[in-house]
């Protein structure tokens, strides 16, 4: 297996008063946060909170009603920028294609860009499917694989590009715990060895605590704090301590019954 | 309404403008135009033979009782190649192809599938509506030539046995020759390739519209195919009266 180019480095992002509200209704409220290279900055929060909508701002796919995302200091609305820098997003679906294999899955972005030969990009999808320990599932079709699998290929999918930024949308939901962790494992592991800047959006704390170099939470479309793990830990807010607390809480209700 | 027929124009302005790159996309243009000889060869050619006998049953016996049976050949022959032929075959295409078309690409915008083409770089546009387009306007027309053979061959078998009408196998054919030209086939030809791209264009752009899971797709599925027979069947008046002009 190639080991990967560890010279590829994160970009810095930067969100500056990002609003948007679909039919009236705000969902990001002047939205501003910083996140470094090499970085993994959880944005956690109840369902409904607006991390989605986020997410799909800094990747390009929904454009603000007004405020600004920079790429390393870049406008991703100027023309050029979304194909100077390379950026991936794990989708909560996995949103893998059903039609083709899992190979084709993953070396899809080089075959329709026509970026390599076709018998290197059979190594490439070979090794980044090893590097998210599926080797030798190539030729499977994405109904074929577990919630994990998937997940697992479209990480591999993502990775193809070789991104300096990876979006991760729940990127653990509909998982069981064991599954759930050996994706966390796999987040982290990949940006320690590659270095790229992860942006992760969950509402699932032990993922947030376990890996997150800072974490935003969000709430109704606004970020009530950005901190490390152990500064969002002791906030004082109310809203993030009932957030924080809610299992404990019924771990404490089961317990007196 | 009017905002849908703009979105439509545009995304067919943009699949045409892509046309270049039809090439690159030949594999998925291959695999479309089987999925839609599959699926509508056989029934095409059923419809066809029905359509064909039941305006011979139809016209046969009125045309025999003023004496005029030896025209069944041409009237049927014209009727199917310029009209029946392209119209029936672009409803069943709207009906079978359209919505496997909505289905496919809408359920792919329910489950991020297109999102995850545009983080990829990759243009919807290009690896899903142009390879169905293409694959579309190829396979409608030469389905309406099997049509209009298959409803030709069908026309003749009820005006042989149908004691009323009382026509050989051999008249019917010599007055059909008479009667159609090629002329009336191109016209037939070109009808179904206008209607193939409508088609195409109507169920890719409910397809790319749908929103709220299952039932969004099934609301475009429907859509679709309903807006694409309203418009085959207004469009057909204005390209039948502009096709006079050649005649």
């Amino acid at each position: 297996m190639n080991e990967p180019d560890l010279n590829q480095s994160g970009v810095a992002v930067t969100v500056s008063g990002l609003y948007k509200s679909y039919y009236g209704e705000p969902v990001l409220k002047d939205l501003n946060f910083e996140v470094a290279r090499g970085e993994i900055f959880v944005v956690m929060g109840p369902s409904g909170s607006g991390k989605t909508v986020l997410l799909k701002h800094l990747i390009g796919l929904e454009a603000p009603d007004s405020g600004e995302i920079l790429v390393e200091g870049e406008s991703i609305r100027s023309p050029g920028v979304m194909d100077k820098f390379r950026m991936a997003m794990v989708f909560q679906s996995s949103a893998l294609f059903n039609s083709l294999t899992v190979g084709e899955n993953v070396g899809l972005y080089l075959t329709e860009h026509r970026l390599k030969p076709s018998d290197e990009i059979v190594r490439i999808v070979r090794d980044k499917l090893a590097l998210v320990g599926l080797e030798g599932q190539e030729d499977r079709y994405p109904d074929e694989l577990s919630g994990g699998m998937k997940k697992r290929v479209a990480i591999a999918r993502a990775l193809v590009i070789e991104p300096q930024l990876i979006l991760y949308d729940e990127p653990t939901s509909e998982l069981d715990p064991l599954r759930s962790v050996v994706i966390a494992e796999e987040i982290f592991r990949l940006n320690r060895r590659i270095h790229v800047t992860s942006i992760v959006v969950s509402h699932e704390r032990e993922l947030a605590f376990g890996i997150a170099d800072r974490i935003a939470i969000m709430n109704e479309g606004e970020i009530l704090l950005v901190g490390t793990p152990r500064e969002v830990r002791e906030s004082p807010h109310p809203m993030i301590r009932e957030f924080l607390a809610a299992d404990f809480k019924l771990k404490e209700e089961k317990t007196s019954l | 309404m009017f905002q849908n027929i703009g979105e439509i124009l545009v995304l067919f302005w943009r699949t045409v403008r892509s046309l270049s790159l039809t090439w690159r996309q030949r594999q998925k243009v291959f695999d479309q135009l089987y999925e839609i000889g599959n699926a509508s060869l056989l029934m095409a050619c059923i419809l066809s033979a029905f359509i064909g006998g039941v305006i011979a049953l139809q016209t046969g016996p009125v045309l025999a009782e003023r004496g005029l049976n030896n025209y069944i050949g041409g009237l049927v022959g014209v009727s199917i190649c310029k009209e029946l032929a392209p119209v029936m075959m672009s409803l069943l295409i709207a009906g079978r192809i359209g919505s496997a078309m909505a289905a496919e690409i809408g359920s792919m915008r329910v489950y991020q599938e297109v999102d995850a083409l545009r983080t990829m770089n990759i243009d919807p546009i290009h690896y899903l509506v142009l390879p169905r387009l293409v694959a579309i306007s190829c396979a409608l027309p030469i389905l309406v030539v099997f049509s209009v053979l298959v409803g030709w061959i069908g026309g003749a078998i009820v005006s042989v046995t149908n004691h009323a009408i009382n026509v050989s196998f051999q008249g019917f054919f010599n007055n059909l020759r008479d009667v159609v030209d090629t002329g009336d086939l191109v016209n037939g030809l070109f009808k179904s390739f206008v209607f193939a791209m409508v088609i195409g264009v109507v169920s890719c752009h409910q397809g790319l519209q749908t929103i709220g899971g299952p039932r969004g797709i099934g609301r475009s599925v429907t859509k679709a195919v309903v807006n694409s027979i309203v418009m085959i069947l207004i469009l057909d008046y204005f390209l039948t009266r502009f096709l006079m002009y050649f005649d």
